[in-house]
């Protein structure tokens, strides 16, 4: 027990914190900007899995790391845009047609490595590059903090920027006024002569390039390749962390932390012998448990 | 602000408008209607005679079927709401469109935002909306979240956004259903201040003592047809209810005797826990007896929800006791209340008082399925139900096709009469009416009224919540006035306390004593 209470207070524990919580950062800032808009993307999960993919192939057919990042935001954007087309033009049920291309996503990911690897598990056949860690010249430098904090992903210090942005891009800009607007009542804008539908299509595609990155990272920065399903949830417990947040970006960002550090703590506890069945269990235990917790509170202050 | 122009040519014009709608039938034919700068002119008629319609395609939310549209005498075409607005149309709907959320001034601005460097310019646009609102007193500042404002403040909100985007001619639908008196007193004063700026008002109301107090103009549409145009101090209210609804219509009722039997409901010290130490509703105390109509006034917010809510068995009861008939209804299910003669005709009758989608007939049973006379061999019984239906859809007035239609089809006024018609066939002993006339025409709300009046008379008893002060005073026999979820008046009889002194209780000015109040709750002896 002392030993696991010696890692969690480690520079290194804090370091795979931040460096797990990457994903589930992209992924809530996707689900937040749609959410905002009032069409929730629960198709973030499928749209970091394919992007992964994509990502890999990217840099592998591309030659460098940056093309296969191009290619993963891309192909984030497309991704979200078949569900735009789906929802907005359509008219279909969005949780039905997320569902849907989440499945799709496992599938289609499995049969384009099939075609290009003629392996259904992993991308190992391909030449793909991994993003490059930086060390912050200064930072590096001050003991503790500079293990925390410096050398990570290009793509972990890219995540925190996003949140920054889109604090801003709520708060700041016509587009994120409209956004919010739109996710509060839409008519209110429809009436000011803005095209709701218009709105939350940009606001997909936004969540889709920042679910690409997410899915990037996957694939080019935690590990070196694409592995079937290697998204393995991140995308729907982003779902939760977005809520847990009220749809706020500092909340949901603390939110996502949180659950990076379930993460990362099964990953610690795998080294004491405990059986990897139940360790792998955490974050997805912790997520009930947390939605659990949030909506018995929700319920005490809906009472009131 | 404006400055007051000719006026030999109408600022708008609407020639020969008509809307046929694909069932084929006429919401608007033939309209003729002019509005002269600088006027207050307001558009009365039942509901679904074709005013909102009008006013669509006014604001351009609909394009008429044939005729046109002529702004200072140049023919126009609006496709949008956005092609009416550079026309300089501006128009406030009954149901606000507002953000929440967002603050006072960005949703005045909202799609219209003052930029700097790609940024929203907040600083000019709080500059600029100050301007607006100087004229209206919007005492909360300007960054506070529309969503924490009163009823009053949103509207003023949204009139300051129209003229935010320029409106000359403003439309004003049913602006005075949610607000108090004295707040209704303030926006006529607002109202007349700018029409002597030179803005053309249109205004939209049920409410005639209201329309005759403020309008210059009064047109008055009857089944889509404008029927004449008035100046209005030519005509008097009762001229003008004729012309409305075919008839005259007088709006003294006499409710005749009743007989005051047992105490039905029987509320006690009743208690509603809301955020913190604060009670939503707190010590309520009250009897309805056999033939009596007991109105509750009061602004809206001030418990009245959740009192009726928890009568209802829709809400725990955080203190003290409801008896119905006798019976305690602590831990007892609705359909428990129901079968000790319960009914309720819940102020939301789309969400709470029926199945939308559903057919008139299937909504007519929702309460009577437990009636043997609808069941063959231990089935539902289609041709029952349907002789069953038809009957209440006769007696009940409920236009309509045919009792398959979908609920949702009707007007208004239909649709109430649907929950009217099943609620008061239950055999009920007390009846629960939450603004049983909100939003329907002056003919439905009259027949609603003599209902209400009927089971009454026949030893009912009625609790009425009402937002409407006429509604309240013409139907109670006694009003109790609430303010922050207790019972500020209780007014023993109606008839000698002015609308006037009424609302200083429903604001909090002025209170009861307790042992005034007292005499809300009857004792026997």
């Amino acid at each position: 027990m002392e030993q696991i209470v010696s890692i969690i207070f480690s520079a290194d524990f804090i370091f795979s914190v931040i460096r797990l919580s990457t994903p589930i950062l992209f992924a809530t800032m996707a689900v937040l900007i749609s959410d905002r808009a009032g069409v929730t993307n629960i198709a973030v999960e499928g749209t970091m899995l394919f992007a992964a993919l994509m990502g890999v192939i990217g840099s592998a057919y591309g030659g460098n790391v940056w093309t296969g990042l191009l290619v993963a935001v891309l192909s984030g954007i497309l991704f979200s845009g078949i569900i735009a087309f789906f929802h907005l033009k359509l008219e279909t049920d969005i949780v039905l047609t997320g569902i849907a291309l989440n499945l799709m996503a496992s599938g289609l990911t499995i049969f384009i490595l099939y075609l290009l690897t003629g392996d259904k598990g992993v991308s190992t056949g391909l030449n793909s590059k991994t993003v490059p860690n930086i060390h912050i010249p200064v930072l590096r430098s001050i003991p503790v903090l500079g293990e925390m904090l410096s050398g990570h992903s290009v793509l972990t210090y890219l995540a925190f920027v996003v949140i920054a942005i889109i604090t801003v891009f709520l708060k700041k800009t016509r587009l994120g006024t409209y956004i919010r607007a739109a996710g509060e009542n839409a008519e209110a804008i429809d009436t000011a002569g803005i095209s709701v539908k218009v709105v939350r299509l940009k606001a997909l595609l936004i969540s889709g390039a920042i679910a690409g990155l997410g899915g990037a990272f996957m694939s080019m920065s935690y590990v070196s390749m694409f592995t079937k399903d290697m998204v393995a949830g991140r995308g729907f417990i982003a779902l939760a962390a977005e809520a847990m947040g009220h749809g706020n970006p500092i909340l949901s960002t603390l939110s996502a932390l949180f659950f990076g550090a379930a993460d990362a703590l099964s990953n610690n506890l795998q080294l004491f012998n405990f059986p990897s069945e139940l360790t792998r269990l955490m974050p997805y235990a912790l997520t009930i448990i947390a939605l659990t917790f949030y909506a018995a509170r929700a319920k005490k202050q809906l009472k009131k | 602000m404006i400055k007051k122009g000719n006026s030999t040519v109408p600022i708008l014009e609407a020639r020969n408008i008509s809307k046929v709608y694909g069932n084929g039938v006429y919401a608007n034919k033939n309209i003729c209607f002019s509005l002269n700068e600088g006027e207050i002119h307001a558009l009365v008629g039942e509901n679904g005679a074709g005013k909102s319609t009008l006013m669509k395609i006014l604001f351009g939310m609909e394009k008429p079927s044939t005729g046109e549209i002529l702004i200072k005498g140049n023919p126009v075409v609006f496709s949008s709401p956005q092609d009416a607005m550079k026309y300089e149309v501006g128009m406030v709907h009954q149901h606000f469109k507002l953000v929440d959320p967002l603050s006072i001034t960005e949703n005045v601005v909202l799609g219209y935002e003052p930029m700097k460097n790609g940024l929203i310019d907040r600083k000019t646009a709080e500059e600029k909306v100050k301007e607006i609102t100087k004229i209206f007193d919007i005492r909360e500042d300007l960054s506070t979240p529309v969503g924490k404002l009163p009823v009053g403040t949103k509207q003023k909100v949204e009139i300051v956004k129209a003229l935010y985007r320029g409106a000359k001619i403003l439309i004003l639908d049913e602006p005075t259903a949610v607000l108090t008196p004295q707040e209704t007193v303030e926006l006529f004063e607002k109202l007349i201040q700018l029409k002597n700026e030179g803005l053309t008002v249109v205004f939209i109301s049920h409410k005639l003592r209201e329309v005759k107090q403020i309008t210059d103009r009064i047109s008055v549409i009857r089944r889509g047809e404008l029927i004449e145009t008035f100046f209005t101090k030519d005509v008097t209210e009762q001229e003008i209810s004729a012309k409305m609804v075919g008839t005259t219509y007088t709006s003294a009722l006499d409710k005749g005797e009743s007989k005051l039997t047992e105490v039905v409901l029987d509320v006690k010290n009743i208690t509603s826990k809301g955020l913190g130490d604060i009670s939503v509703v707190n010590n309520m105390s009250f009897t309805v007896r056999g033939g009596q109509i007991i109105g509750i006034a009061g602004v809206e917010g001030n418990g009245q929800n959740e009192l009726i809510e928890m009568i209802t068995g829709l809400r725990p009861i955080d203190g003290g006791s409801v008896k119905i008939n006798g019976m305690d209804t602590a831990g007892k299910s609705i359909i428990q209340l129901r079968n000790a003669g319960l009914s309720y005709i819940p102020s939301d009758r789309i969400d709470r008082g029926l199945a939308i989608s559903m057919t008139i007939e299937d909504n007519m049973i929702a309460t009577k399925l437990d009636q043997k006379s609808l069941y063959t061999n231990g089935l539902l019984s289609r041709s029952k139900i349907r002789s069953m239906s038809e009957k209440l859809v006769k007696e009940y007035l409920v236009r309509c096709n045919s009792v398959e239609a979908e609920v949702g089809m009707l007007s208004g006024g239909n649709m109430q009469k649907v929950v009217v018609a099943r609620e008061f066939t239950q055999g009920a002993t007390l009846i629960i009416a939450e603004q049983p006339t909100r939003g329907i025409d002056v003919g439905a709300a009259k027949f609603i009224y003599e209902e209400l009046i009927k089971l009454r008379n026949q030893g009912c008893a009625v609790l009425l919540v009402s937002a409407d002060l006429e509604e309240l005073y013409k139907l109670s026999d006694h009003i109790l006035v609430m303010y922050n979820g207790e019972i500020s008046a209780y007014i023993k009889n109606p008839s000698e306390v002015s609308e006037t002194e009424l609302g200083t209780y429903m604001l909090g000015v002025k209170k009861q004593s307790a042992e005034e109040i007292k005499g809300a709750y009857y004792e026997k002896e």
